[in-house]
């Protein structure tokens, strides 16, 4: 009763003349404003069709039998539901071993960058040194530099140092990917805090590192949590270099996992799709719990804060 | 006594700060940097002054002993029919999905920005919007192969609405393929603009907007002369950006098309990728990739400019 009576107040106030501020224009408004609503709504449930239907059909097909999976007419659910693609997956230990290889690999390289990034950051946030201009300027164009440019180099580099086909080629790989964006996005954090923080911290004697250590990183973790799950998606997704650093089933990784599945004699799609579905949990999880993180870590590159 | 006071007075009233310290000072930052420095020097300098070396050399790491050749591998990617083949794909390829994101991702924000939706409503659309971004392109990949099989999905649907009479081999036939990846490429990435075009609007001055309609500016008035105008600077690095990461996408067409059939979605990542680890021409392909180095340091200089003016 109270809101219909609040709803209506409104439109009772238009009608004295003079009361043409927004509160009173919106009634009049009203039955083209439900349509343009209702307009609003089918535009948007037709994207999330668009944006969702091929997740869903991934997870329809990892629970149906392989020989179902082009089944006429096709069936989201169908009546022989079964976990069975994933229970091979998960029992046969060269495909978990994939996934082994991508935490390993992903963890390791997040926690490097963020250690680098963040020193790196605090020498460009709050030092004024010479060449700073120039080799800012660097670390933003690096990250154009094509992967497919280094690829070849590399793959001669890693044989010559004895680390094809091992966990440190690909980390050390991965590096160069994720430095420059962390450090981008890690000083543009450091530059929201303000200096007189560290500075009061420096009067009482405390050196560089204990300021950047004790005052700055406890502050900054929103910022670290940002850097840190776009690092470690940057890795886990990673392709071109898995593909062709590595050489033995027991250093591959989740995404070549995946396309190794379908060269194997026959197509299994439901083991190729539960494996998908396996292979993106890590990176779901991480935006589900650090979705406001997860965007800020998307926007940083484009909008100035 | 004189004397020697006045050699030891420096020392005693500056006791706090040693004489080194302004030079310690200087070399904190570099100190700071160095671990960046190292890792980029080795893993960055080096392997693009080995590429270049490569690209003048006969056949590098299958020979032991490669002799200069100055200009042939250049000489011979830019006449190869197939290089620009890829080059024109690549732009294909590029163009339409940094048209398509562009699109897609302004409108699915100004949707989700729309006042006449509620809160709820519209947190969780974006997640349902965002959801294409957090696939991997391996399982993009296969995803896609399973829903435009010629029995899939896909086929499906076209044929229950009466669009087709049988299934199309949307990635085998050379007449759709390039069309079926720029597709999929198109789905999988608008989420990048659509998250953040939507800070951007949610960043425009309502005043501005106020103004406007007390100007008496229609909808669409509003958009092109407050909505776009504010987002101008987003777009355009946005849009950079993507062109640069778009025209080096190799993995989506490896594990798709694998560029073909026929060349017809052959792009320049791929063609260079097969001419070193499928027919191991090292050098040639050295040659082809730091073409591609050129092109995308061409686009990066316009995108530091355009980071620049915008400081």
């Amino acid at each position: 009763m109270t809101t219909f009576a609040q709803k209506q107040t409104p439109a009772v106030r238009t009608t004295p003349d003079g009361a043409r501020r927004s509160p009173a224009q919106k009634p009049r408004r009203r039955p083209k404003e439900r349509l343009a609503k209702v307009v609003i709504i089918l535009l948007l449930l037709t994207g999330a069709a668009f944006a969702a239907f091929p997740i869903l059909w991934m997870a329809s097909s990892s629970f149906k039998p392989n020989t179902e999976i082009f089944a006429y007419p096709p069936q989201l659910i169908t009546s022989t539901f079964s976990f069975d693609a994933y229970i091979t997956i998960l029992t046969d230990p060269t495909k978990v071993r994939f996934f082994i290889n991508s935490y390993v690999v992903s963890l390791a390289v997040t926690g490097l960058t963020l250690l680098v990034a963040i020193l790196a950051s605090y020498a460009f946030s709050r030092y004024e040194f010479k060449g700073k201009r120039p080799i800012n300027m660097i670390i933003v164009s690096i990250q154009a530099v094509p992967p497919i440019t280094l690829l070849i180099p590399f793959f001669g580099l890693m044989v010559v140092l004895g680390l094809y086909n091992t966990y440190q080629g690909l980390i050390l790989t991965y590096l160069v990917f994720t430095l420059p964006y962390a450090i981008i996005m890690m000083t543009g954090y450091f530059n929201t805090l303000p200096k007189e923080l560290d500075e009061a911290a420096r009067m009482d004697g405390a050196g560089p590192l204990t300021v950047l250590w004790r005052i700055l990183v406890p502050i900054s973790i929103p910022g670290i949590v940002s850097v840190g799950v776009y690092t470690f998606m940057i890795a886990w997704n990673e392709y071109l270099f898995a593909l062709t650093l590595t050489r033995t089933e027991d250093m591959r990784t989740v995404p070549i996992g995946i396309q190794l599945l379908m060269g194997q004699n026959s197509y299994e799609w439901n083991e190729m799709m539960a494996m998908s579905i396996l292979g993106c949990i890590p990176v779901l999880i991480l935006f589900l719990f650090f979705q406001r993180y997860f965007i800020g870590g998307m926007t940083a590159g484009a909008v100035k804060s | 006594m004189a004397s020697t006071n006045t050699v030891v007075r420096p020392v005693s009233t500056k006791r706090s700060t040693p004489r080194w310290a302004p030079t310690a000072r200087k070399l904190t930052p570099y100190a700071f940097l160095s671990p960046t420095v190292i890792v980029m020097l080795v893993l960055m300098l080096i392997p693009v002054i080995m590429v270049i070396g490569y690209s003048f050399m006969d056949n590098v790491i299958t020979n032991k002993f490669p002799v200069f050749v100055g200009l042939d591998n250049y000489v011979e990617v830019l006449s190869d029919p197939v290089f620009r083949t890829a080059t024109g794909n690549t732009l294909f390829f590029t163009l339409v999905s940094v048209a398509a994101h562009l699109l897609l991702g302004l409108g699915f924000a100004m949707l989700l920005n729309s006042p006449l939706v509620g809160n709820v409503t519209k947190a969780l659309f974006r997640v349902v919007y965002i959801l294409p971004w957090l696939f991997t392109v391996a399982i993009i990949a296969v995803l896609w192969r399973l829903m435009l099989n010629p029995n899939g999905v896909i086929n499906y649907i076209l044929i229950s609405l009466g669009l087709t009479d049988k299934g199309i081999e949307w990635l085998s036939s050379p007449d759709t393929a390039l069309l079926a990846v720029t597709f999929i490429n198109i789905w999988a990435g608008y989420s990048f603009y659509m998250v953040t075009l939507l800070a951007g609007l949610q960043g425009v001055p309502a005043d501005l907007y106020e103004a406007a309609r007390v100007d008496g500016a229609s909808a669409f008035q509003r958009f092109w002369n407050v909505t776009l105008p504010q987002l101008k600077p987003i777009i355009i690095s946005m849009s950079v950006l993507d062109i640069i990461w778009t025209s080096q996408q190799f993995a989506l067409i490896w594990m798709t098309t694998g560029g073909g059939p026929v060349n017809v979605t052959e792009m320049l990542s791929t063609y260079t990728y097969k001419l070193a680890f499928s027919r191991y021409e090292f050098s040639v392909a050295s040659a082809s990739a730091v073409l591609i180095l050129l092109l995308t340091m061409v686009l990066a200089f316009f995108y530091v400019r355009h980071q620049k003016a915008r400081d």
